[in-house]
């Protein structure tokens, strides 16, 4: 009985961290169509900037906004200088982001060392929380609060605000956008520096779980791809539920069929693949 | 900076290089340098350990003066991007390119396994640090030795030590699911049940594991918990397993809390016993040279893989040493190297069995805060220990290979 519930907990904080990874994954993919397999290393720069801006002194969560933002900047640079030219080539996006993806393990290597590098977990949500009886890390249960509060920001600024409109515009009809006034092409720029700055963010939080270590990119990005695939591209609700039943069928099926620890994992997106192409909250194929 | 060469620093050098070679000396066999050929990881995520290679082998010729029974040497590093092929590749260039008249390493089994059956062809030496069990026991190649540990060869004083001084009765283990991980928890339940104790459970997480709580969950109602990471793994584990509230003991492998790891952990490895044959505190005046060499050098206290590749390189000059510095008859260095056997190392004391294993002490180790760093104090030492352990060398060999389901658990 408790390792179903211990097991449920854990399922819930996975997903919360799988969220903030794949939100912008699936922000970048369903707005603009880029498959960005740089997603990973985005990931882990945001961790290893903060393991540098930690090590100057910054706070944990300064770290985290900080790297974010580096990140995200990083994120810019790329889309300017490169994505922007192969509008609509999605295999040339693929093979420019996968290769960004090892150049950038390359540099991590160069600078931060091949040695695992830990973040600490931040003051005041270290040590257990006791919930239903069972003590639970504090820091996980954290990390699935952060995912909602995101969830719910990203919803509103997509769905409330001028900006979000504007972004909606732009990605349904980028010409009909441009003739009433929006700039299109700065848009994308903003969305995608949103995408890399969420992907940063989440290597920083993951940080005190996972460890920064050289590879760490490769770990995450087919967790990330798995979730918008099951969730659907471009819903953010898609994101979180998608995230919610990785973190499930990972908890459960590592536990239950530790032989078939990938088939658990990645059966359920083939199924959905061939049933529902979309994915579960996916708008309809364009 | 730009070096100027005039004529006549130009004539000046080439004379006295000229001198130097037609010099008649006893103890140069030849003008032509040793070629050293180093297998290494420097990207991807197995570099840490590459990188570790490299320092060890470079801190080894620097202390020797990149001379080695009188000749001189010359290092050439190839970087196998850790696949199989790529090792193949790179191995190819050494031996057909370089002419070089040892290879040191590869890093991993599945590396050393695909350049094997080559270099046994090529009749190549070759002095690594890969574990896998069956390279020394039941496939040998005759040009192979291992001067570090087979993967067992750590879980063996291990699993005794567990048993007979801590009186732990009842474990479970975890390890990487490949065949390192498979190895090293095989061969200490075999010791461990020997001596009355009991493997309760084998937990596997794959080796790409972002999330170790499914299996942190299934830990419970034993004396402690043996794992058997590799990597940066370990330091996940450990992280995971007091965040989620685990108290147990923790024992691990050579490559759990290996010296080179401690500055990457937190307090939470603190009291993980862990089993190696290499350990930083060992006073030897080779293993406190190499200490201070690497810190000097690099800013790192040495672990496994660059103790390992220092006493490689121990080895490869005392071969040398013994055929007068002569590499041409490969037989003759071969024989020579197996035959090495040293008494002044990192690793203390060890010779070679007859397929090359090395026989010398493993280290039992407790990872212990001094003041804000963390260190692993030896508090046992088990002197020559084989890869057979306290087993018949004939018995062992007659049993399968340790693998992931042999010993099966009783149950």
């Amino acid at each position: 009985m408790n390792l179903w519930v211990v097991l449920a907990v854990n399922s819930i904080t996975l997903g919360g961290l799988l969220f903030l990874l794949s939100a912008g994954f699936s922000l970048i993919f369903g707005l603009m169509k880029i498959p960005n397999l740089a997603h990973g290393s985005f990931f882990m720069l945001g961790a290893y900037f903060a393991t540098s801006l930690i090590a100057r002194g910054f706070n944990f969560w300064a770290a985290a906004l900080v790297g974010g933002l580096l990140v995200a900047a990083f994120g810019g640079i790329v889309e300017r200088l490169i994505l922007r030219r192969l509008a609509g080539a999605e295999l040339a996006q693929v093979l420019v982001t996968l290769g960004l993806s090892f150049m950038v393990a390359d540099v991590c290597l160069m600078v931060w060392t091949g040695d695992p590098i830990r973040i600490d977990t931040p003051r005041g949500l270290r040590g257990a929380t006791s919930l239903l009886g069972l003590g639970f890390p504090t820091y996980r249960l954290a990390i699935s609060l952060i995912a909602v509060i995101f969830a719910a920001a990203l919803w509103a600024l997509l769905d409330r605000t001028r900006l979000g409109a504007m972004i909606r515009a732009g990605v349904d009809d980028p010409s009909m956008a441009r003739v009433v006034g929006i700039r299109v092409s700065r848009l994308f720029t903003i969305v995608f520096c949103l995408g890399a700055w969420l992907a940063g963010f989440a290597g920083v939080i993951g940080g005190p779980i996972l460890s920064v270590y050289p590879g760490l990119d490769q770990e995450m990005l087919p967790l990330a791809l798995v979730v918008v695939i099951l969730g659907g591209s471009g819903s953010l609700l898609g994101s979180l539920v998608g995230s919610f039943v990785v973190g499930f069928l990972y908890n459960f099926g590592q536990a239950m069929f530790p032989e078939l620890a990938y088939v658990v994992l990645f059966l359920p997106m083939l199924i959905v693949l061939v049933v529902r192409p979309q994915g579960l909250f996916g708008r309809q194929a364009l | 900076m730009t070096v100027q060469l005039d004529r006549r620093t130009f004539l000046m050098g080439t004379g006295t290089a000229l001198a130097v070679t037609t010099l008649p000396s006893p103890a140069r066999a030849q003008g032509k340098p040793v070629r050293i050929g180093l297998l290494t990881v420097k990207t991807g995520p197995l570099a840490a350990g590459g990188i570790q290679m490299e320092q060890g082998t470079i801190r080894f010729l620097k202390d020797r003066n990149y001379t080695l029974a009188g000749r001189k040497v010359e290092l050439v590093v190839a970087d196998t991007g850790g696949n199989p092929a790529g090792t193949k590749t790179k191995t190819q260039e050494l031996t057909e390119r370089d002419n070089v008249d040892m290879i040191l390493g590869p890093l991993a089994a599945f590396e050393l396994l695909a350049i094997t059956d080559y270099t046994a062809q090529a009749k190549m030496p070759l002095l690594s640090l890969a574990a896998a069990e069956d390279m020394t026991q039941r496939r040998p190649n005759p040009y192979f030795i291992r001067a570090s540990a087979t993967s067992s060869q750590n879980m063996h004083p291990l699993a005794d030590y567990a048993a007979k001084e801590l009186k732990f009765k009842r474990v479970i283990t975890i390890a990487d699911d490949f065949a390192f991980g498979h190895e090293q928890m095989a061969g200490f339940q075999r010791v461990f049940e020997d001596a009355g104790g009991r493997v309760v459970k084998k937990l596997w997480p794959p080796l790409v594991t972002p999330d170790y709580t499914p299996y942190l969950a299934q830990i419970s109602g034993v004396d402690a918990v043996v794992q058997g990471f590799a990597g940066s793994n370990p330091l996940k584990f450990m992280k995971q397993y007091k965040d989620q509230g685990l108290t147990l003991p923790v024992l691990g492998g050579g490559t759990a809390c290996d010296d080179a790891l401690l500055k990457s952990y937190g307090d939470e490895a603190i009291g993980l016993i862990s089993c190696s044959f290499y350990t930083g505190d060992l006073d030897t005046p080779s293993n406190k040279r190499l200490v201070d060499g690497m810190v000097k050098d690099y800013g790192n206290i040495p672990g496994l893989y660059a103790a390992g590749l220092y006493i490689n390189g121990m080895i490869a000059e005392a071969a040398l040493e013994k055929t007068g510095g002569k590499t041409e008859d490969r037989e003759a260095f071969n024989r020579a190297l197996r035959a090495v056997s040293l008494t002044d190392t990192p690793r203390g004391p060890f010779t070679f069995d007859r397929l090359g294993n090395v026989v010398g002490a493993f280290y039992i180790r407790r990872c212990e805060k001094k003041g804000d760093k963390l260190v692993n104090t030896t508090i046992k030492t088990y002197p020559k220990v084989s890869q057979f352990w306290t087993y018949d060398e004939k018995w062992f060999l007659s049993q399968p290979v340790y693998s992931r389901d042999y010993p099966p658990l009783k149950s």
